[in-house]
């Protein structure tokens, strides 16, 4: 149990301003500390998280995130969905190119947080948005 | 919106950052550092991010943005105390802090400043026109 947290449930969160970024990353931060990642693996899914949380508000026009633990019978992680219902991504590879940017940024939260997780998957069309899923295991 | 607070300590500025910034709030303090520089002539910035647990690519472009303003208004910009967790992850995210120097604790931040100081105080002399080459 952490700060009131219930982590036997998945734990959903609006993203709706840049405060709601803020709760993502506390968020993540609590599930990382409680399925016992290191140090430096919270600190890369809490920063992945920030990254497409924020992509999520800017480019998605807002969403939600659902935080789970995860268990293969040998490992605990943490596995988190952004979903939005925004314009999608079209041309995928393209947008986890570095450097990469549509919005004036850096072009480094997507293709970074690819690199800052164990797991990462994709769905995005302009129909349904786009749907992230990412996944960090303990060592 | 929090604010993060600017000490003047000297000829310093220091920013101790103490909350998760939320971008908002980051690009608040750029203005206000901005503003801060002009008001107090202050030469140098030191940024504390001892108490960040991550720095994103926002905070990242945010520090970045404070050194290039910084220099514009003639002070030195120095971030202190990240984590080499924190370290470790930008690297991999990918992001080069560009142009920032950097110092384990807000003391050695100080000192450098007050060097990077003095070394331009030198250039400055080195660079005046020489009195007895000058006269016709
Ligand atoms: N949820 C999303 N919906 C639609 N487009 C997206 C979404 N996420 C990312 N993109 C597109 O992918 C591009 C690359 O995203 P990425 O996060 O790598 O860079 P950025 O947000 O532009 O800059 P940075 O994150 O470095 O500040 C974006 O500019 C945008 O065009
Ligand atoms: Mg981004």
């Amino acid at each position: 149990m952490t700060a009131g947290i219930d982590l036997g449930h998945p734990q959903a969160q609006a993203i709706r301003s840049d405060e709601d970024v803020v709760r993502v990353r506390q968020l993540v931060r609590a599930v990382a500390v409680a399925v016992k990642l290191s140090l430096v693996d919270q600190t890369k899914v809490v920063t992945a998280a920030s990254e497409l949380a924020r992509n999520t508000l800017v480019y998605g026009g807002g969403g939600a995130v659902e935080v789970t633990i995860v268990d293969n019978g040998r490992r605990k992680g943490v596995r988190i969905v952004f979903a939005d219902s925004g314009p999608g991504i079209p041309d995928l590879d393209l947008a986890l190119t570095d450097g990469y940017t549509t919005g004036g940024g850096l072009g480094l939260g997507l293709s970074g947080a690819r690199r800052l997780v164990d797991e990462f998957g994709i769905e995005t069309s302009a129909a349904t948005g786009t749907r992230i899923t990412v996944t960090k295991w303990s060592r | 919106m929090e604010r993060v607070p600017i000490l003047k300590i000297g000829d310093i500025l220091l920013v101790s950052i103490q909350l998760d910034m939320s971008d908002q709030t980051a690009v608040q303090l750029q203005e206000d550092l901005a503003e801060r520089i002009v008001a107090t002539g202050c030469h140098g910035v030191i940024i504390d991010i001892t108490a960040l647990d991550i720095v994103d690519s926002f905070v990242g472009r945010m520090l970045s943005t404070i050194a290039s303003i910084s220099r514009v208004l003639d002070a030195e910009t120095v971030v202190a105390g990240m984590r080499p967790a924190v370290a470790i992850t930008l690297v991999e995210l990918g992001l080069s802090l560009n142009g920032i120097r950097t110092a384990l604790n807000v003391e050695r931040g100080m000192e450098l400043i007050a060097a990077a100081r003095a070394d331009e105080l030198d250039h400055q002399l080195d660079d005046d026109p020489d009195v007895e080459t000058a006269t016709p």
